[in-house]
């Protein structure tokens, strides 16, 4: 039985008739067409799909469609404004935080809520913070880096 | 080289822009019209008959279009092909589903076509599968043993070929031996994991009967030769695409059950089929990466000097030959004696079928084990005659002067300085004193180590008569009219850069702005032909036709700037971007202005034909072989056996660099990986063939908080088997890491007799030999 969802996704409002199990992740990609969250696994392990909902990161392959009722999110295709890269955008592309890309939009989003609550992260904060998005080329040396060059950025 | 400002510059990337945005378009974003679903039902059983199948129910389930068995795949597709590359290797049929057997967990029975993928996979419950279980063989030396259960029949045995290299004489080596040194060791079963899963669009276009497959391959040229083999088709009327490819790691380096039951499904309902592996089942239908046992034993001199090598390594191929399964561990075979001048050597390497999914090639592919083993032994040799682990490795080295050398095992490597290296990394570590605190931390209680990998290994993939398959590499540089440049690479990178590097080139040589430069690759219908992305060639192999391309365009351009300036060719210049006389160069032509010329092809010389285009395929001479010494410092915690890095050194030699930031880039996502395999992952299996660590949850990935970071360096010894002397970096650090890391773990407990263990290095298992 599909039931109406009213959601803001990176500022614009969207109104919908959903299956109750749809998942975020699948309403994202697939009525929003907002395929930059990406799906790595099925257990909840990668991080891949991680977008900010009501204001903290969220692995949104674990929520419903349905739950995002009346709610915000923001995915990586909502974080440039104007067409300037938001600063930890910035610190990927220039410490080559990313090779594949695929855990790219998923670490960017966590990275967003370390910054939020933490914008002077150390090493070791920022390697914690990230614990929960796996990324098979990096090694996450220069992922590190782009977090902490976004960190100087955003103090300067 | 032209005068190099891009080449050898850390340039960020010009992928990331739409890879930092969402921008990016993998396989599961593609979206065509009317597109279907398709889910797999998969064996549950390792070893098992399949005695009924009924489809009827999933049938009639809401939004099914249609159900596909394996008789159906079976009339309408060919099995699954392998390259070999052994000589009397057994191989038995590879449906892309099997109709009567399955021989191990996860293999496609049945396959439901529906609206979406919700639909499809609420079908699949509604399939009933009768099996009849067979026994099971899961350990690899149970399966060598007379009387074990037997994955394929028709061949009386397991064992899939035997495969041999000598040299010397090994016979007189342990004769001639002070001492003789023995150890069995591993290599575990790995799972790639690549955070993109594989998977598969693909569209019949039933008016000219054109097949397109976009899928997320290393190899789409590969793949689409393939396919058309395997249903029949022609080859210039299927097209593979290989677009924005999630990683890779030798995963994505074959021909798959699924690229073609997609195809078959698509061609079967008309409509396009859309197949995206979900993690669970990638832990079973994505081919896996090592699983050898090695019997070692080394001959040696008092000295140290180690005069010969026995090697017996028992590759665990799991239950079928997917496209280089066979070829892998003889890679172990070849590389046996590592950076060291063994001259005597018998390495044998035994292929063994097991009710398992099959391995293949997995980041270094056959080279981390060979250089795990090797660098085990110089170890343990050194424990044994009481000698420095470093001073062993320099009395064995192959010296600088000796290159090019020929290995026992018949391989040409074609530079090297390993002792340059190994000092840089030896001070940057600052091995001594640490070996001198040791002493002290010892006394403390504390069990610390440090361990070195000097590694060498075999990139640039390679002489095609060394294969099993074609090692050339293709590439076309189009100046277009307007002046803007096109790059076209058989290469199909997937996280590699070569989007960046190659345009870093054609920019140095053409003398235009990197901005006006596309490459593009990974399109059949693109890029005419192509090998793919595998063993480090996207830079030695498709890096050098680049070269040949850029050398052939710049000498067009010439003769014609020559003819419009009534020069001979040979007075030109062509310096950054301008053509003009010698001696004349307030009177230049812009490289822009020649091809338009080109192509306005009014006044050409009257041999020249129009346009400003070159296409060129390069077969490398050899293989390159770049090398490098890794170092880890570990300290084991006595009360719980937990391990941790302290510090990790690598210097690798990759010949010439081209994009350092790249490089860098490289060399930390294989140590990751080589630390992965130390330290933490396993394919662990049951007796019954069933995947105990088959999902992210079971499966120890590397997490950030799990690794230490990295101290690089490089030193550059160039290769003369291709024009840039690039040699390749993308396995390098994988293969120098976890002997580093075991020989760190190991020196941290010798002081308690402990003189090896196998990986992964699993704080109940060092707590076990603490105790």
């Amino acid at each position: 039985m599909a039931r109406a969802i009213t959601v803001m996704v990176n500022g614009e409002k969207h109104q919908q008739e959903v299956e109750p199990r749809l998942l975020l992740v699948h309403y994202l990609r697939e009525v929003l067409a907002l395929t930059g969250t990406h799906i790595g696994c099925d257990t909840s392990q990668c991080g891949a799909c991680t977008v900010f909902f009501n204001g903290a990161a969220v692995k949104s392959c674990t929520m419903f469609a349905v739950q995002a009722d009346g709610g915000d999110v923001l995915t990586v295709e909502g974080l440039a404004t104007n067409g300037e890269l938001h600063p930890i955008q910035e610190g990927f592309w220039e410490e080559h935080g990313l090779q594949c890309g695929f855990c790219t939009p998923g670490m960017i989003m966590s990275s967003y809520q370390l910054l939020k609550d933490n914008p002077d992260p150390s090493e070791e904060q920022i390697r914690h913070a990230i614990d929960g998005n796996l990324c098979r080329c990096t090694g996450y040396q220069h992922i590190v880096n782009a977090v902490a060059s976004a960190a100087r950025k955003r103090k300067a | 080289m032209a005068i190099s400002r891009m080449v050898g510059a850390r340039i960020k990337r010009r992928e990331d822009p739409r890879l930092i945005t969402g921008a990016a378009t993998y396989v599961d974003d593609i979206k065509l019209y009317d597109m279907q679903y398709m889910a797999l039902l998969r064996s549950v059983h390792a070893h098992a008959k399949i005695t009924r199948i009924d489809v009827s129910k999933a049938l009639v389930a809401p939004g099914v279009v249609a159900v596909i068995t394996g008789e159906e795949v079976r009339r309408a597709a060919a099995p699954l092909p392998t390259a070999g590359g052994v000589e009397g290797l057994k191989v038995p049929d590879h449906d892309s589903m099997p109709v009567d057997k399955v021989c191990h967990l996860g293999q496609p029975v049945a396959a439901v076509i529906a609206r979406d993928r919700y639909a499809a996979r609420d079908a699949l419950d509604l399939i009933e599968v009768d099996y009849e279980p067979l026994p099971v063989v899961v350990d690899v030396e149970k399966a060598m043993e007379p009387g074990s259960p037997l994955v394929h029949e028709q061949f009386g045995s397991n064992i899939a070929y035997t495969w041999l290299v000598e040299g010397g004489d090994l016979e007189q080596a342990f004769k001639d031996a002070h001492v003789v040194v023995k150890q069995r060791m591993t290599n575990q079963r790995l799972i790639p994991n690549p955070m993109e899963t594989r998977g598969v669009v693909a569209q019949y276009d039933r008016g000219p009967g054109n097949l397109t497959v976009w899928s997320s391959t290393q190899v789409p040229h590969i793949l689409r030769s393939s396919l058309a083999t395997i249903l029949g088709l022609a080859e210039n009327k299927v097209r593979v695409v290989a677009p924005e490819v999630g990683g890779g790691f030798g995963c994505k380096l074959n021909i798959y059950a699924e690229e073609v039951i997609a195809a078959v499904a698509a061609m079967r309902v008309g409509k396009p089929v859309k197949w995206v592996e979900e993690r669970s089942e990638s832990f079973l239908a994505t081919t896996h990466g090592r699983d050898q046992v090695a019997y070692c034993e080394a001959a040696v001199a008092k000295d140290g000097t180690i005069l010969g090598l026995r090697m017996k390594l028992i590759g665990d191929l799991g239950a079928f030959h997917q496209l280089f399964t066979p070829a892998v561990p003889t890679f172990s075979g070849l590389m046996s004696t590592g950076v060291y001048k063994i001259a005597n050597l018998r390495s044998e390497v035994v292929g063994v079928f097991t009710n398992k999914t099959p391995v293949d090639a997995y980041r270094g592919a056959g080279r981390p084990e060979a250089t795990y083993y090797v660098e085990r032994i110089v170890d343990i040799v050194a424990d044994e005659l009481g000698l420095d682990p470093v001073d062993v490795r320099r009395r064995n080295f192959i010296p600088p002067g000796a290159f090019p050398y020929t290995t026992a095992s018949g391989l040409t490597y074609d530079s090297g300085d390993y002792e340059l290296a190994l000092k840089r990394a030896l001070e940057m570590a600052g091995y001594q004193k640490f070996k001198d605190e040791q002493v002290k931390a010892r006394e403390a209680g504390r069990y610390v180590g440090i361990g070195v990998s000097t590694y060498t290994e075999i990139c640039g993939i390679g002489p095609s008569a060394a294969l099993p398959a074609a090692g050339w590499e293709s590439g076309t540089v189009r100046v277009e009219s307007s002046g803007k440049v096109t790059v076209l690479t058989g290469s199909s990178p997937h996280g590699q850069g070569q989007e960046t590097s190659f345009a870093q080139m054609a920019a140095d040589e053409l003398g235009v702005p990197i901005d006006d430069i596309v490459v593009l690759h990974g399109d059949t219908a693109v890029v005419a032909t192509g090998v793919g992305t595998f063993g480090s060639r996207n830079m030695a192999v498709g890096g050098a036709a680049l070269m040949m391309c850029l050398v052939k365009v710049k000498d067009k351009a010439t003769r014609l700037a020559a003819h419009m300036m009534e020069a001979l060719p040979d007075d030109m210049v062509y310096s950054e971007g301008r053509l003009y006389v010698k001696g004349h160069a307030d009177k230049a032509m812009t490289i822009q202005e020649v091809a338009a010329a080109a192509y306005r092809a009014v006044g050409l010389p009257p041999e020249m034909e129009p346009g400003m285009e070159a296409t060129s395929f390069f077969e490398p001479s050899n293989f390159t072989f770049p090398f490098g010494t890794h170092i880890a410092m570990v300290e084991i915690d006595p009360e719980t056996g937990d391990i941790t890095i302290q510090r990790y050194i690598a210097v690798d030699d990759c010949g010439r660099p081209i994009n350092p930031l790249l490089i860098d880039g490289q060399v930390q996502g294989g140590i990751a990986q080589g630390i992965g395999q130390a330290l933490y992952e396993e394919a662990v299996y049951d007796d019954q063939g069933q995947l105990l660590s088959g999902s992210l949850l079971d499966y120890a990935l590397p997490t950030a908080a799990m690794v230490p970071t990295y101290e690089l360096d490089r030193t550059e010894t160039p290769t003369p088997v291709n024009p840039m002397g690039a040699k390749g970096v993308g396995e390098a650090g994988t293969i120098g890491a976890s002997a580093a890391v075991v020989n760190a773990a190991v020196d941290a407990l010798s002081h308690l007799g402990v003189r090896h263990v196998d990986k992964p290095l699993k704080s109940e298992k060092l707590l076990r030999v603490i105790q």
